[in-house]
């Protein structure tokens, strides 16, 4: 089903939640939407579920509007991030709630609502746990009963907020996974809300990054990773080393070092931010050409096969972040408080005037 | 070879924590308790019989658990309602009405008992208005369980109040995205939910009618064979300084309470069970 999303605004007293949201996810994707915490993402989610009246815009559902359906008519299917499962009622009960709920009419058969029942169990892997109450499962078996509840109903739509968030990392991974292989299986258009910008990118078809109740960019995982839109964008998906200085004819200028970039011809004397993330930087011994920056070895740590370098620019209290694999960390072989040059291998320039971090 | 622990308790504490639980029991509850039993053992066993398979004993039992079983029950519906509206709903005054639940309490029970029965009296503001339809509430078991009501009522508040206040939004929220009514979602997901707190309640305001006297002797009127409680009875035998006969008539209350409260804290336990049953 695929999901319009049309001038959808919303606001909690003086607080704007959300912002002209113009949003359309097609039939069968796995979408993301991810921001930071206050972005609006959940209250966009929870008003496509039904569960957030809309003040301002319409949702419609392959072109059915459903701005004024309640949430028990949408054939939606919502995963919680605390599960919110019965917990007066077993695993069992819990999954077959949504037939069992039915009019008399729609029901299916107890024999069939049993077999619906098994058969989930077992795509969640928890057979055998048919019995159990929540209690006695763990944060991830819990999870799964929830999403087997939801989709118990076979929704039109199936939405998720923060579903792993409160899973410890382990877990979390294999459990995303196993959710984009469900998916591939199903093809239900679902919507997943997240803070963790590693797993958007690990699952998502498409990632909608939200901030400030605005969208700041739609795109798949390496559309968005590798042509951010704005700074906000590529300082949210990963690590950031920022260079301040003045754009003039095709070069920033910071400091007494200048960065080539061409993309920037025609621009003349003005503010700009020049954004490298660490793994786009290089360190050499010697001074190899003009848009090398000095700076001294202040501290080196690894995790796993990554080494981070963190230097200190020469005459300056900024910092700056260097991330080698470990073979050219061990070639390097640095020493803390050594003097060394970085020089950007890539560069994205941003001219902050509507810009603001 | 194998090296053997003692096995420690996490929690430290527990022998002096325990020693003090019973040492407090026996002085405040078991010995007076006992005392009833050692007193009425001083009848002999033909006498125990005697009096309290009396007619006008067995009448005041009656009496007695009936109207504190239905104001319990009562209280178990109303006050369920009272504290589902301060907890779901927000008005005005809702503070204060929160505050008048616990006023029962507050009162001496003879003002509430004296009250009452003007209230209710055959010409009373409220007894007047029933007396057209001829329904008597004062000097009748009606009267006795509006007394027992009046002074219930804060127990299933209070129990019911917390679990409602702390219970998630989001199951509900759940239960209404799987497509149920408002009304299965009361009966199927917070109903049960409500169960032990509300069946806790009942327990303590069923265990407090089964004692109540002060408000209970002004509107009962005490007409032997019709309107006299168990209480009163004791009282009565008290008075004529027939001590044996008034704590067997005691013995007879206590053991039958007893036995209803393990009753209803089986159900609870029962209504509980997913609780219990964690690894």
């Amino acid at each position: 089903m695929t999901i319009e999303i049309r001038d959808v605004s919303k606001r909690y007293g003086s607080f704007q939640a959300l912002q002209n949201i113009n949003l359309e996810i097609p039939k069968g994707e796995l979408v993301a939407l991810l921001g930071p915490s206050g972005s609006g993402k959940t209250t966009l989610l929870r008003m496509i579920a039904g569960l957030e009246s809309i003040e301002e815009g319409i949702i419609s559902f392959d072109g059915k509007d459903l701005t004024n359906t309640h949430v028990n008519q949408r054939d939606v299917g919502f995963v919680f991030q605390h599960y919110a499962l019965f917990k007066h009622m077993t695993v069992f009960d819990n999954i077959a709630f949504g037939l069992n709920v039915r009019k008399k009419k729609l029901r299916p058969k107890k024999a069939e609502i049993e077999k619906k029942v098994y058969e989930l169990l077992d795509l969640v892997k928890l057979s055998g746990f048919a019995k159990r109450y929540p209690s006695q499962l763990s944060g991830g078996q819990r999870q799964r009963v929830a999403l087997a509840r939801a989709l118990a109903v076979e929704p039109q739509i199936l939405l998720l907020d923060e579903p792993f968030g409160a899973l410890d990392a382990k877990v979390r991974k294999e459990l995303r996974r196993w959710l984009r292989k469900l998916h591939n299986e199903m093809h239900v258009t679902s919507v997943f809300v997240t803070h963790d910008q590693e797993e958007a990118l690990d699952v998502a078809d498409r990632i909608v990054i939200m901030n400030e109740g605005k969208i700041e960019q739609i795109g798949t995982p390496s559309e968005v990773y590798d042509s951010p839109k704005s700074p906000f964008v590529y300082d949210f998906l990963g690590d950031v080393n920022l260079f301040h200085g003045r754009l003039d004819q095709g070069k920033l200028k910071v400091g007494s070092v200048e960065l080539n970039v061409p993309e920037y011809q025609n621009i003349s004397d003005k503010e700009a931010v020049g954004y490298v993330r660490p793994h786009h930087m290089k360190i050499d011994r010697q001074k190899q050409s003009d848009d090398a920056i000095a700076a001294k070895v202040f501290f080196c740590h690894s995790i796993g096969p990554v080494w981070y370098v963190e230097l200190k620019r020469e005459n300056m209290d900024e910092y700056v972040e260097v991330e080698l694999t470990k073979e050219e960390y061990e070639q390097l072989n640095l020493s803390v408080g050594e003097f060394v040059y970085v020089r950007p291998k890539e560069m994205k320039v941003f001219i902050p005037e509507d810009f603001v971090i | 070879m194998k090296k053997k622990y003692k096995k420690k308790n996490v929690l430290p504490g527990f022998g002096l924590s325990l020693g003090i639980t019973m040492l407090y029991m026996s002085l405040i509850v078991l010995i007076p308790l006992s005392m009833v039993f050692i007193e009425s053992s001083q009848l002999g066993w033909h006498d125990f019989i005697k009096i309290v398979t009396s007619d006008r004993v067995f009448h005041a039992y009656k009496i007695s658990f009936a109207t504190a079983f239905v104001a319990a029950l009562v209280n178990a519906v109303f006050g369920l309602l009272i504290a589902w509206v301060l907890v779901r709903y927000r008005f005005p005054g809702k503070r204060i009405i929160d505050g008048f639940i616990d006023l029962p309490f507050a009162l001496p029970t003879a003002v509430a008992g004296i009250t009452l029965t003007t209230l209710y009296g055959k010409d009373g503001w409220l007894g007047q208005f029933f007396s057209l339809f001829h329904i008597k509430i004062a000097f009748t078991p009606i009267g006795i369980t509006i007394a027992l009501m009046f002074i219930g009522l804060p127990f299933v508040v209070r129990m019911v109040q917390p679990v409602l206040e702390n219970m998630e939004k989001e199951v509900e929220e759940a239960a209404a995205s799987l497509g149920a009514s408002k009304q299965q979602i009361f009966l199927k997901v917070i109903f049960p939910e409500l169960l032990p707190p509300v069946l806790a309640g009942f327990s303590l305001a069923f265990a407090r009618g089964l004692g109540e006297y002060g408000s209970v002797v002004f509107i009962a009127g005490n007409m032997p064979m019709k309107t006299e409680i168990a209480p009163f009875m004791i009282m009565s035998k008290l008075e004529q300084f027939d001590y044996a006969g008034a704590t067997a008539i005691a013995v007879v209350m206590l053991v039958i309470s007893f036995v209803c409260l393990i009753v209803i804290n089986l159900l609870q336990k029962w209504s509980r069970k997913h609780e219990f049953q964690s690894e």
